[in-house]
């Protein structure tokens, strides 16, 4: 519920901002865009050109490219079109921690189906 | 009862400050980050494996059956950038709709509402368009671990997408027949949440499973 409206929530009303204009949106829009237009790009000439030139260079560093390429965008969302920049900090707080447990989760299984498998390798 | 004590009565106010929907549906995609995150992590720890020890066809590598058939590279990257495309600009349309919902500007709200939902439709189409093509060029769910966790995890996705679509129809519907002024924008406004985080992951799904090898 943002200042704008005739609000008919007077909860929420204090501890939220306006949230940003249409502009502000197709801005975003467009980074987001021209973010993805990038990661194709990495994906290219890292790995289809990767023989000369500027995919070369960029071939060692496809991947973690790509996962910042990637953060940038997830960050922009949630920032702005999910109003996490305006809003409470409570509800980022529930956010941040659900992804920080998912992104333990995710390392941790990898990094324990990596030791079994090294594991194995010493042992055969 | 007037109007006014009508709407404090119903909307009371909380020890945190905020509308205990908002609370319950960022509390729901808390969840739903967990989920996603042990559908990803599982794909992640076999698609290492998949080359070394299973039958193709394979993500980003030709293979060739002992029988002797070819199998190409099966993932279609122009196709799933589209897809991406258009779930990233329905994003963008479901925030506009929601500007126009809170705004009382009914022709915004509807028409860049309506976007979203032809977005959404082209995205479960092009979904249901490659899950085909891939059961005609021999993977399926028990072909490889390759199949059985890319077909999990987009599959669970697109459950997602299409709920999601399902949602914003039914919230076009009530706009339709002018049951979201601005007043219950808020409506819209979990709606759209919950589209923007199905949004969020294939963010992170697009790079993680088609785009690195």
């Amino acid at each position: 519920m943002t200042a704008h409206a005739p609000s008919a929530s007077p909860v929420t009303d204090a501890h939220e901002h306006a949230h940003p204009g249409v502009g502000t949106y197709v801005k975003v829009g467009l980074i987001l865009f021209a973010l993805t237009a990038a990661e194709v790009a990495v994906y290219e000439f890292g790995y289809e050109h990767a023989n000369a030139g500027f995919g070369a260079l960029l071939h060692p560093v496809v991947v973690p490219v790509l996962l910042a390429l990637s953060a940038l965008k997830f960050a922009l969302v949630a920032m702005f079109y999910m109003h996490l920049k305006q809003d409470s900090k409570l509800l980022t707080g529930v956010f941040v921690f659900s992804l920080a447990i998912a992104t333990i989760v995710i390392l941790a299984l990898a990094a324990l189906f990596a030791y079994h498998y090294t594991f194995q390798k010493l042992i055969h | 009862m007037s109007d006014a004590t009508h709407a404090l009565a119903l909307e009371h106010p909380t020890s945190t400050g905020i509308d205990t929907r908002k609370l319950a549906i960022w509390t729901f995609i808390g969840s739903e980050c967990l989920f996603f995150a042990s559908l990803i992590s599982t794909y992640l720890v076999f698609r290492g494996k998949v080359i070394q020890h299973g039958v193709g066809p394979f993500p980003h590598d030709p293979w060739t059956s002992p029988t002797g058939q070819h199998f190409d590279p099966i993932l279609e990257i122009k196709l799933v950038t589209v897809g991406t495309a258009l779930l990233l600009f329905s994003s963008l349309f479901v925030v506009i709709a929601l500007n126009g919902a809170q705004r009382n500007r009914r022709g915004q709200f509807l028409s860049f509402l309506g976007l979203t939902i032809m977005c959404g439709i082209f995205f479960v189409g092009m979904q249901v368009y490659e899950f085909t093509h891939f059961v005609h060029e021999g993977l399926k769910l028990q072909t490889n671990l390759f199949g059985a966790s890319f077909f999990t995890l987009t599959g669970f996705h697109g459950t997602h997408v299409t709920i999601g679509v399902i949602w914003l129809i039914t919230m076009f519907i009530l706009g339709v027949r002018g049951k979201v002024p601005p007043g219950k924008a808020l409506n819209l406004e979990l709606a759209a949440l919950y589209w923007h985080f199905v949004d969020v992951v294939w963010i992170v799904i697009f790079p993680v499973v088609y785009l690195m090898k």
